[in-house]
């Protein structure tokens, strides 16, 4: 057989494994495999910071579903990947980092660029591999691609000293990956399922609460199946926007910290929480003890440790979220006449709360109003468009003002809340969409931590748009001061920042500034016209808040509500049947 | 609550970092571990004994299923499973003092591995209990030094009706 170098076994089994595109950054010990991939098809993406490469390979992979896959070099290349891991970990994204080492005698010994990043990584990685002899190389990235895409997805490091991608050996090709201790559970057990059907029929006034692992498992037709079939109202957490219609008839939006009102009442109020593929994460929740208080928890994840890991569940069902619903919906029958009933008055008081206290800002004329520019970009890209957000206002007002219809169209770092996310995700989602439309929703603060991408996306000549809601604050800190720190805004004020529209224009995209409601419209239909990166400055009402708001620790019934309405307008939440 | 929970694991470069990582990195104790190969060498078992209430218990036991070189996982309960530990331990021991430590060893079924001009070496091997037992007798003579291996377990061949 031919004798291959690791460099070569590497880059031809990641061929093998379907990869596209490699987003990355060179460096020393990873001479040898940089040059194999001078010779190769498969696209590579140079972006200008490793944490940039790791956050394209991850909205590359939330996006399109696919494994993301980034690479760098060992020492300060390795630790640069670190956020850009923990926060695919987090957020239970596809991810392959490869990472370079210092050869294998050298290990241990502080040499140059060396780094122990197996260890560093160990607490934000599904799994990780020391390759220590170069003839385990094909069963390591055949094993790192099954981990990271399967059961609860998420990160695997490869770590690859400089002689073992040196050294040469008869590789051989790999079918499949068979690893002992690694089995994930896909199908519910059966009698668990009925048991959650018959409860559910029985409700009165359920909900489902649906989370990042519906759009995982790619379960928004079963979702909606169990929805509309039964009249139930699904709420959804921050990575499951997008998992039922945000304009469906039984949506209830976002719920949490800043959910919708008639969410987080729903919720309060609900005797049955059907939880999907979430994880009771505390800015869902609020004060646990007083979450759901009357409800009976039915919950479905593919994570065994996600069930009764803050809140004790009563109906837990291991598996695949998409699996285990198909089954659910072939076992459930329609609510009796009574339940019918019941669950009528149920939708009718949550049109009651819609009516009462619907999502609302107060519009202006004079002042760009945030949301404004956020649900101007819903009207211009039709609702169709890949938003990326970065963290903060920016992330919160996307999630609750562009109603997100479809799966994979929302890409936000959620658990691990990383400012800096948005940009480089973007670059990864239209490198992994070429013909969608992609924005990234950011904060002038977000903005400026992966600014050095705008070279990537330039260079790629990448139609990404940056709408920088520029209110010249770390806004969500600052809201948090003015709220609950007698408005001392210490250190969140921006006082020194760059003319972003010069900024833009100096790496050769293209940069609007925005400081009047009425060219908000037309610069972002120049943008979305543009065919290469825009960055637009959209000056914004400087001290805007996120409503509702449930202060930290609190019941999520205890909603800071903001400015109202005036004058409600009914719209109704109709039952489907 | 102290529990004891047998883990199977592949023998592979860094495991005991993800076991250990695992219980610091989530704020679960580890009151003794010891870990060694099986019959078939590729697999070790760790026994660790750990404290918590149930639910502390069940997320350990779920969070170590999650590591992809962890085989098994099980929790041992009470009376179904046997359990050891090996103590030495070097007791200060003038000639007026030797009988007595010999008498408690060979009650405690102790054998002596180390005799020097002022101590003694014991090995004794035992349940927890019996080892504790050991100590509070032999403190009043002067404990020297002390090496606990920590226990190991295995479950019964035939559970206890």
């Amino acid at each position: 057989m031919e004798e291959k170098t690791g460099a070569q076994i590497l880059v031809d089994s990641l061929v093998q494994e379907g990869v596209e595109v490699v987003f990355g950054y060179p460096g020393g010990v990873l001479l040898g495999i940089f040059d194999v991939l001078y010779d190769t098809d498969m696209r590579f993406v140079l972006t200008r910071h490793e944490q940039g490469a790791a956050h394209a390979a991850d909205g590359y992979a939330r996006s399109t579903g696919k494994v993301g896959v980034c690479i760098a070099t060992s020492g300060p290349g390795a630790t640069n990947l670190v956020t850009g891991i923990a926060t695919a970990y987090m957020d239970s994204v596809p991810l392959v980092a490869i990472t370079g080492q210092v050869p294998t005698e050298m290990i241990g010994g502080d040499a140059f660029q060396e780094a122990d990043i197996v260890g560093i990584t160990r607490p934000v990685t599904k799994h990780s591999y020391l390759v220590q002899d170069v003839c385990d190389l094909p069963r390591v990235v055949k094993e790192a691609f099954y981990i990271a895409s399967t059961g609860r997805p998420g990160p695997v490091l490869i770590d690859m000293p400089k002689d073992v991608a040196a050294c040469k050996t008869a590789s051989s090709k790999l079918d499949s990956a068979e690893i002992k201790g690694y089995k994930p559970t896909l199908k519910g057990n059966p009698k668990q399922i009925e048991r959650a059907a018959r409860v559910i029929e029985k409700a009165s006034r359920p909900v489902i609460y649906a989370g990042g692992g519906v759009i995982i498992s790619g379960a928004g037709e079963e979702i909606k199946k169990l929805a509309e079939s039964q009249d139930i109202p699904v709420t959804m957490t921050l990575l499951g926007l997008g998992s039922y219609p945000g304009d469906g008839p039984l949506s209830l939006g976002m719920l949490g910290m800043h959910g919708t009102y008639y969410a987080n009442m729903a919720v309060s109020e609900s005797d049955l929480l059907i939880a999907v593929g979430a994880r009771f994460d505390d800015r869902v929740t609020g004060n646990i003890e007083e979450f759901a208080p009357d409800a009976t928890v039915v919950h479905i994840d593919i994570d065994p440790s996600a069930i009764s890991k803050n809140v004790q569940v009563d109906y837990p069902i291991v598996g695949d979220v998409k699996t285990v619903l198909k089954e659910l919906n072939q076992k459930i029958n329609g609510p009796d006449q009574l339940r019918k009933r019941s669950r009528r008055n149920w939708l009718e008081q949550i049109d009651t709360w819609k009516s009462e206290h619907p999502l609302y800002y107060e519009p202006s004329d004079k002042v760009i109003k945030p949301q404004f520019v956020v649900e101007k970009i819903h009207e211009v890209t039709k609702g169709e468009a890949i938003i990326c957000t970065e963290v903060g206002q920016n992330q919160m007002w996307a999630a609750q003002f562009y109603r997100f219809q479809k799966p994979r169209r929302f890409l936000s770092s959620g658990g691990l809340g990383t400012m800096g996310y948005g940009f480089p995700a973007a670059i990864g989602a239209q490198l992994g969409n070429p013909g969608a439309l992609v924005f990234d929703v950011a904060g002038d603060g977000s903005f400026q931590m992966n600014v050095q991408e705008l070279a990537t996306a330039v260079q790629n000549a990448l139609p990404v748009n940056v709408a920088i809601l520029n209110n010249r604050f770390l806004g969500m800190v600052r809201q948090w001061q003015e709220l609950f720190y007698d408005r001392r805004y210490s250190n969140t004020c921006l006082a020194v920042e760059p003319d972003f529209k010069s900024l833009a224009e100096a790496y050769g995209a293209r940069g609007f500034l925005v400081t009047d409601p009425a060219d908000v419209e037309e610069v972002i239909k120049e943008a979305v016209n543009t065919p290469g990166p825009c960055i637009m400055d959209f000056r914004v009402d400087r001290e805007e808040n996120v409503f509702p708001m449930v202060p930290a620790g609190e019941s999520i019934r205890n909603m800071i509500l903001g400015p109202q309405k005036k004058k409600t307008k009914k719209k109704s939440l109709k039952s489907v049947k | 609550m102290k529990h004891t929970i047998s883990v199977l694991v592949e023998n592979k470069f860094g495991v005991l970092s993800r076991v250990a990582g695992l219980f610091s990195g989530r704020g679960y104790n580890i009151e003794s571990l010891s870990v060694a190969p099986t019959m078939d060498t590729s697999m070790s078992v760790m026994t660790i004994v750990t404290h918590g209430d149930e639910r502390v218990i069940e997320q350990v036991t779920k969070q170590l299923n999650k590591l992809i070189d962890v085989i098994k996982v099980m929790e041992m309960k009470e009376k179904d499973y046997i359990d050891r530990e090996m103590m030495l331990v070097r007791v200060s021991a003038e000639r007026e003092k030797r009988d007595e430590i010999l008498r408690i060893a060979n009650v405690f079924k102790a054998r002596v591995v180390d005799v020097a001009a002022k101590s003694i070496t014991l090995e004794v091997t035992g349940t927890d209990d019996k080892i504790d037992a050991v100590l509070r007798i032999l403190r009043p003579l002067g404990i020297r030094e002390l090496v606990r291996s920590g226990k190991v377990a295995m479950l019964r061949a035939e559970p206890r009706a």
